[in-house]
């Protein structure tokens, strides 16, 4: 019998991809897709690293495949967008070993900016689409979906979703298997050089392919008809084929796993067999859209069922079957418990400084993001990876602030982020003569998903050492004259340094290198309150630290501070008034 | 048997996580079926957690309804309260007493609510309170608090002692396991009262 483990999708897509005898990996991490490639780099013979951002992965992947190397490139739904240039021609080219790229989608925005669809990529990129619904699913579809990659010379889109990468179940496992083939390069100039002669050449192929693939779908391992009561009928696919196998025990079932393109025919069959079809899909009506265009008779999908969030049982059954239970209503009014800077973060000080100037804060992706929350809230905009520095690039060119602090500019963006595509955007703002202030928040990790490698921590994924790039250095060769640093934990120090920046009728760029304390567990004695002093004025309550709470006696009202979660980083201490801190 | 659904509410670094993988694991030794669910990224850093743990011969979702609950497992009071909701109606609320300041208390936007002890009872016939963090000290290490959870739980679980013991030993490191062997028999005991 083979061994049986519980493992959580992005596990087991790790896993599918050491069975199916990938041998190059790479990813830029972001949730809920990161653990793929953490779980990856444990297999030694799978190589594996982390990109800078999602389009140099897919851009190594592409290599690696053209090399005739099995190939796994991962990334969370939003990476899509920054590797969707080469993964459009790579739809062109077609591919030497099976390239399978996993799209890690977030309905319900749990971690995310967006909640964008990217099924929509499978059709726009005219590649398929597989989509697996639990975690025996993800690991077998990885061998599946690289050999239909093979087979059809095309790239797939493997998509989940949060549920489906953050689910455990169990799965049985079985041995790596790989090519005999070894990885070689050929030459084949009109395949992989896309010139408009040679792209010409390929368009009609790649909708001919499109069509063999509709016609493989028929009758391929990822669909699957499950025939039960005929009254109803469910089309569904990936996490919500389980949410409808749990509400709707008695209701016929489509399971699409691969969701681009479709098999009309076997779609046709299905609802000839059943009274009514349903539509059941989270988020687009990516398929049912596709399915009314067959002119199959669907009575219900999208007019009951949301484009926004995540789906549930109870949902499916209160939509279907009209019944609901009888459900106690949650608490209310219960203080929220949002994610907060961790105590000792070096974002503290400088988010506590920036409100104070009451400037205009052009934000990044990361950790610094939670600077927008409450009682901070000193963060202005956030839009995506990197567009911090080119946000506030452009908000400068357009404002003429004078002396006054809220018409300016400053850009704060995380090392992994400015590695990733803020680097262009400070180029540009040299380039073009921009008159912010950048504030480059070097903590050595990519923090918030969790702490992983980049090209500034002097690591690989795994584990072995390597170059740690000097921003400063960077900055300098971009043609920045004078490249600032200051202190982060010395709340003087970022007021008179920002306060001097922005004087500064010229760009200026602020490097402030200090690591995660999370990340490389920095900790000193825990500050203590005197609380003869202390007279309750909640000043220190505003820099947002979890370490210290408000105690109300009858007779007054006074801080105290968490010796278990302070570590020492003084920045409550330094806002105090009546030198009760210490 | 019939699926057990059990709703795990936390906060990021108490350890829910760890919980219910022991939970799982256990559950697996017996030979059921299992899924979990989780969400993490943003609720790291201090934020609320949840995780969903079911068992049975045969389960498809990996997440509970609301009002679906067997067991609500709630790691600090007012996460307790935040997902009491989420109880069956025949289902049973197992909690730790103790308080975390969420960030929006430590800087005195929010307050945090009084009488939770109280009011929690209104959302199920049983409703169990465990010192947890008092027990966890007891055997040890405050961080063992979520093992005295899973040791208040697993009284109502078929599983034997054994299943339980042998996971605890697989999952922990060995530095840890005599610790939370003990926290989870503090945690059991004071269930059986």
């Amino acid at each position: 019998m083979p061994e049986r483990v519980i493992l959580s999708g992005n596990e087991a897509i790790a896993r599918g991809a050491y069975e199916a005898g990938v041998l190059l990996a790479s990813a830029y991490p972001g949730t809920p897709s990161t653990e793929i490639l953490e779980n990856v780099s444990q297999y030694e013979d799978i190589y594996s690293e982390w990109a800078p951002n999602e389009k140099v992965a897919m851009e190594v992947g592409v290599g690696s495949s053209i090399a005739g190397a099995r190939t796994l490139v991962a990334m969370k739904h939003v990476g899509v967008n920054v590797a969707a240039d080469p993964l459009f021609t790579l739809s062109y080219t077609g591919v030497g070993g099976g390239l399978v790229l996993v799209t890690a989608d977030d309905p319900a925005m749990h971690s995310s900016q967006n909640e964008q669809d990217n099924r929509n990529y499978g059709k726009f990129a005219k590649i398929p689409v597989i989509e697996p619904s639990d975690s025996q699913e993800a690991k077998d579809f990885v061998a599946l979906a690289l050999e239909l990659s093979e087979k059809f010379d095309t790239p797939v889109l493997y998509r989940t979703t949060t549920r489906v990468s953050h689910s455990k179940s169990l799965v049985s496992l079985a041995e790596r298997k790989v090519s005999d083939r070894k990885p070689q390069l050929e030459k084949n100039v009109p395949k992989y050089t896309m010139l408009p002669g040679f792209a010409r050449q390929k368009h009609p192929l790649i909708e001919e392919r499109i069509k063999k693939l509709a016609a493989y779908a028929e009758d391929c391992p990822f669909n699957r008809v499950e025939m039960a009561d005929t009254k109803i009928g469910v089309i569904t696919n990936g996490i919500t084929y389980q949410y409808v196998k749990e509400a709707l025990p008695e209701a016929s079932v489509l399971k699409l796993g691969m969701t681009y393109p479709l098999p009309a025919q076997l779609i046709k069959d299905f609802a000839s067999r059943v009274d009514q079809i349903y539509v059941i899909e989270e988020l687009d009506p990516f398929f049912e859209e596709q399915i009314r265009l067959m002119g199959v008779d669907v009575a219900h999908g999208k007019d009951l069922f949301s484009i926004c969030g995540e789906f549930s049982p109870q949902l499916i059954r209160e939509k279907v079957a009209g019944s609901r239970l009888s459900l106690q209503p949650a608490a209310e009014g219960l203080p929220a418990r949002p994610p907060a800077f961790c105590p000792g973060c070096s974002h503290r000080g400088i988010f506590t400084i920036l409100k104070k100037l009451k400037v205009f804060v052009s934000g990044d992706i990361g950790c610094y993001t939670l600077g927008a929350l409450p009682p901070i809230q000193a963060l202005h905009s956030c839009v995506c990876m990197g567009a911090s520095i080119g946000m506030a690039h452009g908000m400068s060119h357009v404002i003429d602030p004078g002396d006054d602090l809220t018409q300016k500019t400053v850009a704060v963006i995380g090392d992994s982020t400015f590695f990733h595509s803020g680097m262009t955007g400070l180029l540009n703002s040299v380039y073009n003569k921009g008159v912010s202030v950048v504030m480059i928040l070097d903590n050595r990790t990519t923090g918030m998903t969790g702490g992983q490698e980049n090209p500034g921590t002097g690591k690989t994924i795994s584990g072995e050492d390597t170059i740690a790039a000097d921003i400063p250095a960077m900055a300098k060769s971009f043609g920045i004259s004078e490249v600032v640093s200051l202190d982060p934990y010395n709340l003087k120090d970022i007021e008179d340094t920002l306060r001097a920046e922005l004087a500064k009728p010229e760009l200026s760029v602020i490097v402030v290198q200090a690591p995660c304390v999370l990340r490389y567990r920095i900790s000193k004695p825990a500050l203590k309150v005197d609380v003869e002093k202390c007279t309750g004025c909640k000043r220190c309550l505003q820099v947002s630290c979890n370490a210290l709470g408000l105690v109300e006696t009858e007779e007054k009202s006074y801080v105290e501070i968490d010796p278990n979660l302070c570590v020492g980083c003084t920045v409550c201490a330094q806002v105090c008034k009546f030198d009760a801190i210490s | 048997m019939k699926t057990i659904n059990i709703l795990l509410a936390g906060v990021g670094g108490q350890g829910v996580l760890l919980a219910s993988q022991i939970l799982t694991r256990v559950a697996m030794a017996a030979g059921l079926d299992v899924k979990q669910s989780e969400v993490h990224g943003m609720s790291q850093r201090g934020g609320s957690v949840t995780s969903h743990v079911r068992f049975g011969d045969k389960v498809y979702s990996p997440t509970i309804d609301d009002g679906a609950a067997d067991f609500v497992l709630g790691f600090e009071r007012l996460e307790a309260l935040r997902n009491a909701h989420c109880v069956a109606s025949d289902g049973k609320i197992l909690y730790n007493t103790m308080r975390i300041n969420p960030s929006t208390v430590a800087s005195g936007v929010a307050t945090y609510p009084e009488g939770i002890e109280t009011t929690i009872k209104d959302y199920a016939r049983d409703v169990i309170a465990i010192d947890g963090l008092g027990l966890a000290k007891q055997a040890g290490n405050v961080k063992s608090a979520n093992t005295v959870m899973v040791g208040a739980i697993s009284s109502f679980l078929p599983f034997d002692d054994a299943l339980w013991a042998a996971q605890l030993r697989e999952i922990l490191p060995a530095k840890l396991v005599d610790l939370n062997l003990k926290a989870f028999e503090l945690g059991k005991k004071a269930v059986a009262g």
